[in-house]
């Protein structure tokens, strides 16, 4: 018999670690169906049939939260044969009001009294016999980080699921709450099984939205329903919802009271470690510090050490010289060769370039986020961010960002909200990131030999236009609604395992070379299809760059940028092959100039690329080539962020969108003022664009919060 | 009428009322600040705001704007 078991418990109580305890190496991670939530499933170890499934961890069973809909749609829609509900014993009191919900799902449920091992070294007590009794429950004291007891939770659920008795919610309200729910229980014994009746009458009671989408009721009964709520809310003088959560918390205090013996210490090692980190004083040096070191060794020192190899000993040497002399030992056609060395591990192998320094970068956000310390960073950083849309945890994406997007886009896992999530995605990559330095030098030294201040106002401008999009995008339907509350905890700090901070490490960096590489590989077949066949002569067939159905492709499309003052085909093209790397602009241009492998620093190049655009249009297609679409890797990133291709759209035509916008208003008003142009259509356009720019930054828009909160006080 | 938005820090409250409505009421609560829940407010963040509170023996950074919903005394 194959036995399904989920795993439920508050966020930071441990439950990966159980997790990764329980199942070993046989992990499966991906997405609950059409949501970015993610969804964890694995083998039990040693058996076969006992498939654990880790819920994303919640406070509650609330209708409100993603994570928590997904739980209750599972719980409810695919009844797991089990539960393990893993419980922070050194934060029991919260915990358990989970507990009390859990229980209500008709499910033969087992606790797990975790960090047990903690709780005890502080001297405390906890009774898990009265606890048991309490919820008519098997509990099982348990420390996952050093693997006890997690075993032995697992087999008393598997034995409770054999048996197929459900644990009964033992908990009780207060009569006239019970009362109530008695009487709503009256109107729906007909429709719902005996098991889920605790659930759906306290639900029903709730005023839950979504329990409609389990069964209908006839408007009588609705009208009947309604009614003993409304008595209920009278007489407690509260809504409904509320009187529940108050009753739960109510019931647990006095639970904990007996079966909980707390010796009040003083400070904990975690306050102490607090009182320092986030101090007022100490805590932003203290973060620049710790950014700065992780910045530093896994983007620039040994990061680049490691990317340097891969790309130009790994892929750049070995591979590339192993893959030719191979082809050319089974006579392989001279395209064959073109579209694997060139193509295929050229593209790819750029983009893989970047996987050692992926995973160093992991390794430290793993251990920042296993150790407590980014719930911290928030804390330090919200009030910034929040201005523009954005949560204290973008920053760390955004500091990523400037080394390179990939990593940065993925590192926004680390934000809750699923809104602030999508909105760090969507303007990270503005900050300019490694391979799109070369630009800059190219341009720079090209048309701004002397001046020093070309490549900082790349930065510059990076960063205004996260502000400006955090602006922007805030006041658009996208990002609308109800915005939710800023309530984080602060967990107790502790030292990660080292086995979660790997296994965390590796899945996050398997998931990109999987389906990154996917999309890239193909990305890169096709680039390098078009850049190296055409008509030449009446034939089709390879050709040089300049006769390629690109270049084709880049006259076709090169009018788009005229207005932005670099109409020529090779700038269309430079900036289309930018799309498979940024560095890919620079070499484009030295193949296109027939300059061979030319690099930003070849007098040549400077040169020509000097020749081909004015100040204003140099500018200007520096300005779009930093902020467009970025490369494929970072594309490809995106889409396994955002779970799907309508928010990767958005994002991509938002980004060019923006980015043509900026070049325009940079080309058409720079030409003017520093070109002597006159002041024609394309500049009135200019100031269009701009005046647009600015009133939707500063247009008026309410938020729904407000308005409730504002009615409330002015009642009072 | 005080709020645990302007309750200095280092003092205990309890909870007299929540308002608002709807997620953000309900977030508040299901983190365990309900009626007549001490509060400890520990400290304010280096840029004034969040705040950061002991409620139900555990650490919670809360908005000043969602503070200002809890009523307190």
């Amino acid at each position: 018999m194959s036995i399904k078991i989920a795993l439920a418990g508050n966020p930071n109580c441990g439950k990966t670690t159980m997790f990764n305890d329980l199942t070993g190496s046989s992990q499966y991670v991906g997405n609950w169906p059409g949501v970015t939530v993610e969804k964890k499933e694995g083998k039990l170890r040693d058996h076969k049939d006992v498939r654990i499934v880790d819920l994303p961890g919640i406070y509650s069973l609330s209708p409100y939260t993603l994570e928590e809909v997904v739980s209750r749609d599972f719980l409810l829609g695919e009844r797991p044969d089990a539960i393990i509900n893993i419980v922070d014993a050194t934060n029991i009191e919260r915990n358990l009001y989970l507990t009390t919900q859990l229980a209500e799902a008709g499910i033969p449920m087992v606790i797990a009294l975790n960090m047990m091992d903690i709780v005890k070294k502080s001297g405390d007590r906890i009774d898990a016999q009265k606890l048991a009794a309490a919820f008519g429950c098997p509990v099982v004291e348990t420390s996952a980080l050093k693997g006890v007891g997690s075993m032995e939770v697992a087999n008393r659920a598997i034995m409770l699921a054999q048996k197929g008795a459900h644990t009964p919610p033992q908990h009780n309200f207060s009569r006239v709450v019970e009362d109530a729910l008695e009487a709503i229980g009256d109107q729906i014994s007909q429709q719902v099984k005996p098991e889920l009746m605790r659930w759906y009458t306290i639900k029903l009671f709730e005023r839950d939205e979504k329990v409609g989408d389990y069964f209908t009721l006839s408007s009588d009964i609705k009208q009947r329903i309604d009614d003993i709520i409304a008595d209920c809310e009278k007489q407690l003088d509260d809504d409904s919802e509320s009187i529940i959560t108050n009753e739960r918390y109510e019931y647990i205090r006095q639970l904990i009271q007996n079966c909980v013996h707390k010796k009040r210490p003083g400070m904990t090692l975690s306050d102490k470690i607090d009182r320092v980190v986030t101090n007022r004083w100490l805590a932003l040096p203290i973060f620049a510090a710790v950014m700065w070191l992780v910045y530093y060794v896994s983007v620039t020192s040994l990061g680049t050490i490691v990317t340097d190899w891969t790309n130009d000993v790994l892929f750049g040497g070995y591979i590339t010289e192993w893959a030719t002399a191979g082809l050319a030992a089974v006579g392989a056609a001279p395209w064959l060769e073109g579209l694997i060395v060139d193509g295929i591990i050229g593209g790819v192998g750029a983009v893989l370039g970047f996987v050692p320094q992926m995973f160093i970068l992991f390794f430290f956000l793993s251990i920042l986020e296993d150790c407590g310390y980014m719930a911290r960073v928030a804390f330090i950083m919200d009030r910034i961010f929040r201005k523009f849309g954005l949560s204290g945890k973008s920053f760390i994406p955004m500091l990523i960002s400037s080394g390179c997007g990939v990593p940065g886009i993925m590192a926004t896992r680390t934000i809750e909200n699923e809104k602030d999530r999508k909105m760090t995605i969507m303007v990270t990559t503005f900050i300019p990131c490694g391979a799109k330095l070369p630009i800059i030098a190219l341009i720079a030294g090209a048309l701004f030999p002397e001046a020093s201040w070309v490549a900082p106002s790349m930065y510059f401008l990076g960063i205004a236009m996260v502000i400006l999009s955090g602006i922007i995008l805030k006041k658009t339907r996208l990002f609308a609604g109800d915005p939710a509350p800023f309530v984080m905890e602060l967990p107790q700090y502790h030292f990660p395992a080292p086995k979660g901070v790997f296994i965390h490490m590796w899945e996050r960096g398997k998931a990109f070379i999987i389906k990154a590489g996917t999309v890239i590989f193909v990305a890169c077949g096709v680039i390098w299809f078009l850049s190296s066949f055409g008509f030449a002569n009446g034939n089709f067939g390879m050709v040089e760059e300049s006769q390629s159905l690109l270049a084709a492709v880049g006259s076709f499309i090169a009018p788009i940028f005229a207005p932005l003052g670099f109409g020529t085909w090779q700038a269309a093209v430079a900036t289309v092959t930018g799309l498979v790397a940024k560095e890919n602009v620079v070499s484009t241009f030295g193949v296109l100039f027939g300059l061979g492998e030319a690099t930003e620093e070849d007098p040549m190049l400077l040169q020509s690329v000097a020749g081909m655009f004015t100040m204003v249009s140099a500018y200007s297609f520096m300005v779009f080539n930093m902020l467009c679409a970025p490369c494929f890797a970072a594309i490809g990133a995106i889409k396994r962020e955002m779970g799907g291709w309508k928010w990767t759209g958005i994002t991509l035509a938002y980004q060019t969108g923006l980015a043509y916008v900026m070049a325009f208003i940079i080309n058409q008003l720079g030409s003017v003022i520093f070109l002597g142009k006159g002041f024609g259509m394309g500049a009135v356009l200019g100031c269009v664009c701009i005046i647009a720019i600015l009133w939707l930054m500063f247009r008026s828009y309410n938020p729904n919060r407000n308005i409730p909160v504002k009615t409330v006080q002015q009642v009072n | 009428m005080k709020t645990l938005k302007t309750t200095g820090c280092n003092s205990t409250v309890t909870v007299t009322k929540i308002n608002g409505s709807g997620a953000i009421k309900r977030r508040i609560m299901d983190m365990g600040i309900t009626k007549g829940t001490p509060i400890f407010v520990r400290k304010v963040a280096p840029l004034g705001d969040p705040i950061e509170i002991t409620v139900r023996n555990y650490e919670l950074s809360i908005r000043k704007a969602d503070a200002d919903l809890i009523e307190v005394k």
